[in-house]
Parts: C-alpha cells; structure tokens; sequence
C-alpha cells in the first residue's frame, strides 16, 4: 500500500519492474502462487484493469503462467528466469553507460570510476 | 457507452454545459477533471439522467437515459444528503428498502472495512466518517453505472486514502461503470482507465490513462495543464 508512482512511466509497467525484483531476487520462487489480480489491485492502489494489463504482459513474455482455475503462478523454467536477469542486467548497464557518455566520460575513466569506487570501504561486498 | 449527442444544459441565463458531443465507454473508470465552474457536476447529472440536456442527447448504451434509470444508475451527490437521524444500520436498511440491487452484505463488509460502528448515529459522525458512509451507500448497490461526484472533496488524507482503497476493493472494472469528478488528480490518477476533461462547460479532450504517461511522459495533472494550455481558448 501507499506506493508511489514514477509520473512519467505507465503505471503497469512499473508494477512488471517490481514483480521482476521479487523473482529475480528470489522472494518469488519458481512456481510461486501470485496474488489475485484484485488483491494486488489492492496492495499497490491502483486500478485492477491494470493489473490485468500486467499480468497479461508478462504471460506473453513468459515470466507469469496463467493456470486455467488455478491461478497466476511464476515460471518453472529457471532459463526464464536467468535469461530476464541477464536482460535486466544489460538495460540498467545500457542506462548507466548512456549516462556517463552524457557527461563526457570515456570508458577508461568510467572503467577507472568503478574500480575506485569498489576500492571505497562499505562498497566491499559488490 | 454514454452518449452526449450536441448536449447543451442552462441553468436561467448561466450556461453549465455547451454544445458537448463525447462518447464514454461504459465500464471501467473514468476520471471528470476541470476547473471549478467548468461543468462536472453538470455532466454527472446528465449522464444519470437526473438533468435534462436544453439541447441535444444523452444514450447509455444506445438507450435516452431518464430519471427511471436511477434503478440501475448509482449516484453519489457532493452535497450532504443523508439523513441525520438515522443511525448507519438503519440507513442501510433504508436504502435497501429503496434501491433493488442493494447488497446489505456489502455494505456491512465495507463498513468493517472502514472501521465504522453499524450503531452510531449519522449526526454524530465526524465529517470524514459521513464521507465514508456516503461511499458505503452508493458502492454497496450493484449498480451498472456509478456517478460519483466529488467523494474526496474536503476529506482528510487518511479518509481519503481508504475511500481509493474502497474503490479498489468494491468496484468490478469489468462490470460496472463508474464516472468520478474531482479535484484530487493526482490521488485519484493510479486509479483512472481514463480521463475526461472539461473547461469552460467545454469538453477538451477523453484520454486513456496509461497512454496518456506512455505517450507524453506525464502523469494525468501534469498532461492536464499541458491540455490547459493548447487548447485554453475555446
């Protein structure tokens, strides 16, 4: 309850972002039970018409299986599952690089920003 | 779908709505947003039939809707109409005894929902309790279509959360209409299937709210000032 929204992103692709950081994490294993669409309509405050889009969206890209009768349920397939990692992964390097370029940085000083930063204290378990 | 045909409405000399030709899909959630005076609740009347267009038409589903839809047009008015000697439980009686599709079950399952007291008496009710009855009232009749005018208007943010949360929980998107005028856009936005936009007793513009942020990267106040500012002369 009480999300809050990025304004300028569709609602139901920001509840897709959060559904992936519960599988990819783990909270939602292989074969998890989802809750119902009303129920997370509930849960994040929005119109359940769009948690059906959600849903929807992720069957189609395989993430979600719909169980006729029984339910939404997670993948099985853990190449799935790795697979979206990897894409994840990529796409948020992909946004940090495009960042850096932004500001002029070339790659060995991007390279060099990360291992100085790695170096820090508290950054140790990256 | 609700249809505005060339719909004109006047109130003695003040025009509260002109000349408005807009189709609205029927189920689902529609946001009625506009400035004060640009004839919301003008609007929501004429769609449940309790005003009648000087010009022009209002269908819902292909039929001319009159004050005998009430039987299956819910509606909630942002004024205080409920009576104050009653308490909750007997107004619940009463409005089962007025409207058939009333769900008693219901309504007591949203007033426990809303932490409301059955025995209490309207008049005692503090302002935020009387706004969550008056959802009560309205959401517990299994109404086709719902016109809801303003049920945020002057409520706290706490009372106003649980009246979205109620929404959420009591509304079938997939069976039931409901049009909401407020002011609260931002609150109301993760809630909307699409809004509607009025400015002086004009519409401006019907958008889906997802593709509203798909396409403009703004969220429904943010595309309404947008919106405001095109097409500000009319």
């Amino acid at each position: 309850m009480a999300y809050t929204f990025d304004n300028s992103r569709p609602i139901y692709q920001q509840i897709i972002d959060t559904i992936h950081g519960n599988i990819i994490r783990g909270e939602w294993p292989p074969g998890t039970k989802l809750p119902s669409v009303r129920a997370l309509a509930v849960d994040f405050g929005v119109n359940p018409n769009t948690v059906s889009r959600t849903y929807s969206e992720l069957e189609r890209t395989g993430v979600l299986e719909m169980k006729r009768g029984q339910g939404t349920f997670v993948t099985e397939s853990e190449a799935t599952i790795q697979q979206l990692k990897q894409q994840l992964m990529h796409q948020r390097i992909k946004e940090f690089m495009n960042e850096m370029e932004s500001l002029g940085m070339s790659k060995a000083e991007i390279r060099r920003g990360i291992d100085s930063y790695r170096k820090d204290d508290d950054h140790d378990n990256l | 779908m609700i249809t505005f045909d060339g719909v004109t409405k006047k109130f003695l000399s003040r025009t509260a709505l002109e000349n408005v030709t807009i189709e609205i899909p029927a189920k689902g959630v529609t946001g009625v947003v506009g400035e004060n005076g640009s004839g919301k609740s003008t609007l929501l009347k004429l769609a449940g039939g309790l005003l009648r267009p000087d010009k022009g038409t209002v269908a819902y589903n292909g039929q001319k809707v009159s004050r005998k839809d009430s039987s299956r047009i819910a509606y909630l008015s942002e004024n205080d109409h409920i009576y104050a000697f009653f308490r909750i439980d007997e107004l619940i009686d009463y409005q089962a005894s007025q409207f058939l599709d009333f769900n008693k079950q219901r309504a007591y399952d949203m007033l426990s929902f809303m932490n409301l007291d059955p025995a209490q008496k309207i008049k005692t009710l503090s302002k935020g309790n009387r706004g969550r009855v008056k959802i009560v009232i309205t959401l517990a009749r299994e109404a086709e279509l719902l016109l809801l005018d303003e049920p945020l208007s002057g409520l706290d943010p706490i009372v106003r959360r649980s009246i979205i949360q109620s929404l959420v929980s009591f509304v079938d998107v997939e069976a039931q209409g409901v049009l909401i005028s407020t002011h609260e856009v931002s609150e109301m936005d993760p809630l909307l299937d699409r809004v509607l936009v009025l400015r002086q007793q004009h519409v401006l513009d019907l958008e889906d709210s997802e593709a509203i942020r798909e396409q403009f990267g703004v969220d429904t106040a943010g595309w309404m000032e947008h919106i405001y500012a095109r097409k500000g002369k009319v």
